[in-house]
């Protein structure tokens, strides 16, 4: 029907291996692109932007950043929060001492501080593997938070502790502060996350793809072959911390605005892994479903008693949806524990060969 | 100079300065120590039967001492609310065997994991919706937990035991014991064993892997509500109480994730060391509240050394 590939002819290798193997699939990212780039933004209203498209378009990068790590190279980190708050720091850093710096720039920056903590907390992977490595992950995540809180030259010796992001404007337009546009901010974003994820899509793809696909399925047997364990394994830290950097640097400066440590807590590296997890580890796509399932989720909750005509205390709503979600949570993993992505692929399989069941 | 001397001279001439002091701090740790290893064992009875990592312990402590707090405030008397905590706990550990476990039999680690986090999740809403999310006192004397305290004089200085530590102490001790005892001398706690030791002959020999996952998840409610008295009585209940299980973690590093010797050791040391590091170190040197990472630090740095703990099961791989 829609996915009929009768007539779509390979006549080489290089066309059978091709990012788009299907032209469907190609037309469909070019719809979704289209509703990224014009359509959503210019009918969003402020509570859209806010609530979800900057939230998934963030999460959506954090949790590339963490599938890199864990889903890619199978090196599982509870340890997220604390990295995004790294970046986010750096760039608060960068801003204040160089004010002239273009927030591009900064932002993509601030990844490389996070990237060079993430190695020096990655270190410990080459001797620990499983749940004792997520566990060693948590010391990064409980070690930074709070030297967020006692390094007072980190957020600039303000009595409050916290960081204010300042007005910043990118080529004249204000993209980070009180006076920044929504629809800028989505636009700064938007660049930044497409960017990485083009590059991020190829990696995968490649050659150090492969090697981090090996390392994962079994490290000995990718040592074996002449893999570079060391290489590997940091370079994945590396990687996946930057980009994680990135995110938590347009996490505060694009969309909080502000930031306490205890922003970047355990709770913020969990609810990166349930995307990743629940989008699928180990696909790119699925990044963007969990991501948009955990944004959109709390949004539709706290709406459906008003609709319905339920009148629940706000506080209990809150409670009720923590229990939600725990809930399904569960379902999905039940479900389909290879996450959304998997989900898609078998849907996606069907139409390939419809109207045959096999 | 000054600074190392700060490091390795100082806070050793205070120790011995002060040896009643001393003494204190480690009766303090010991007392948190052994919490810790008591969740810590809670973890390591389920890691060992079924390969899962049960992140869900901690909430199942708080779980716990609410739902006996709010049980003894709609009038029950306090040893009956005790018991009716305990079918609540049953309750929980069939249902998360039913729903949970047996579709998800055979699944990678890390969805299991992911799994016991949505159990977190789940009943942190549940526990704030039934009962509130504000403190509540935790019934101590009603339970008959003495308090007040016992002061000894050491070296001539002044050293200060709560009632209450001691308590649970002594009372940790039993638990500990009883479960060693459980698991050595009983069929449930052979077959629990067996279980650990390789899935597949224990299945063969008839072992019910249903049955022995819903007694594993039980004795670890029950060693949840031992672990929920004793600290919301030292601290109140709420669910700040969660974060405990964030210090269990890095006593599973120390002790290995398989070992109930590991737990219970690297639960104490945890507790001891921690303490000491704030109060000598800490403090006057870097600002304080160290012990948020202490541990995992402490226990990263062995981890370097011995990759499955110190007490865990030699990791063997092949290709």
């Amino acid at each position: 029907m829609l996915y009929r590939i009768a007539g779509q002819f390979k006549t080489s290798y290089q066309k059978d291996q091709a990012l788009f193997p299907v032209q469907q699939d190609a037309w469909l990212l070019g719809i979704i692109l289209l509703f990224a780039w014009l359509i959503l933004p210019l009918t969003a209203s402020e509570f859209v932007f806010q609530t979800l498209l900057i939230p998934v378009l963030i999460y959506a990068l954090a949790a590339t950043g963490l599938n890199i790590l864990t889903g890619y190279a199978g090196q599982l980190s509870l340890g997220t929060g604390a990295f995004m708050g790294v970046g986010a720091y750096a760039c608060y850093k960068m801003v204040t001492i160089f004010p002239d710096l273009n927030l591009f720039i900064a932002v993509l920056l601030s990844g490389t501080f996070s990237a060079m903590v993430g190695v020096a907390f990655g270190l410990p992977s080459l001797r620990i593997k499983g749940f004792y490595l997520a566990i060693a992950t948590l010391a990064a995540q409980f070690f930074l938070i709070w030297l967020f809180e006692k390094w007072a030259w980190l957020y600039n010796y303000n009595a409050s502790g916290a960081i204010q992001v300042p007005n910043l404007d990118v080529f004249g337009i204000a993209v980070a502060g009180p006076l920044a546009t929504s629809m800028a901010q989505y636009y700064f974003i938007l660049i930044v996350v497409t960017l990485i994820t083009v590059l991020v899509i190829n990696l995968t793809r490649g050659n150090q793809g492969r090697i981090w696909k090996a390392t994962r399925d079994m490290d000995i047997a990718a040592e074996l072959i002449g893999i570079n364990l060391l290489k590997s394994k940091l370079m994945a830290f590396a990687v996946s911390s930057y980009i994680v950097g990135v995110a938590g640097a347009m996490f505060v400066f694009l969309w909080r605005g502000a930031a306490e440590p205890n922003l970047f807590d355990i709770e913020l590296s969990f609810r990166v892994l349930f995307i990743a997890i629940i989008g699928g580890l180990g696909s790119i796509l699925g990044n963007w479903l969990g991501a948009i399932l955990i944004v959109a989720l709390p949004v539709i909750l706290n709406t459906v008693p008003g609709v319905v005509g339920l009148e629940i205390k706000s506080a209990t709503v809150e409670h009720i949806n923590v229990m939600i979600i725990g809930a399904l949570i569960i379902f999905f993993l039940i479900v389909e524990p290879h996450g959304l992505a998997r989900l898609w692929a078998l849907i996606r399989e069907k139409l390939l060969i419809w109207p045959f069941p096999h | 100079m000054e600074m190392l001397s700060k490091i390795f001279v100082e806070p050793f001439a205070d120790m011995v300065a002060a040896p009643d002091f001393l003494m204190q701090v480690i009766w303090e740790g010991l007392v948190s120590g052994v919490l810790y290893a008591l969740i810590a064992l809670g973890f390591v009875l389920i890691f060992r039967s079924s390969r899962i990592f049960n992140f869900a312990q901690g909430i199942m402590v708080v779980f716990a001492a609410l739902t006996l707090v709010g049980l003894h405030a709609m009038g029950i008397p306090a040893w009956v609310s005790v018991a009716l905590t305990l079918v609540v706990m049953f309750i929980i550990a069939v249902a998360i065997e039913r729903i949970v476990l047996r579709p998800l039999v055979g699944q990678p680690d890390i969805i299991l994991f992911m799994a016991t986090i949505g159990i977190t999740l789940f009943l942190v809403g549940t526990g704030e919706t039934i009962f509130g999310g504000e403190n509540k006192v935790m019934i101590t004397s009603e339970l008959g937990i003495p308090t007040g305290d016992v002061v000894l004089e050491p070296f001539g200085g002044f050293l200060l035991l709560q009632h209450l530590d001691i308590t649970v102490v002594i009372s940790a001790a039993l638990l500990v014991c009883a479960l060693l005892v459980f698991l050595g001398k009983t069929q449930m706690g052979r077959a629990i064993r067996a279980l650990g030791d390789d899935h597949q002959a224990a299945l063969s020999v008839g072992i019910s892997l249903q049955t022995i996952w819903v007694l594993v998840w039980f004795v670890s409610g029950i060693i949840a509500l031992v672990t929920g008295i004793a600290w919301g009585a030292r601290a109140g209940v709420s669910f700040a109480l969660e974060i405990i299980a964030f210090k269990a973690l890095p006593v599973l590093m120390l002790g290995g994730l398989e070992s109930i010797t590991g737990a219970i050791i690297g639960g104490l040391a945890i507790g001891v060391l921690e303490k000491m590091f704030e109060i000598y170190w800490g403090q006057p040197l870097l600002g304080g509240n160290t012990e948020v990472w202490f541990a995992y630090v402490l226990a990263l740095g062995v981890l370097l050394f011995r990759p499955q703990g110190l007490f865990g099961e030699k990791i063997i791989e092949r290709v």
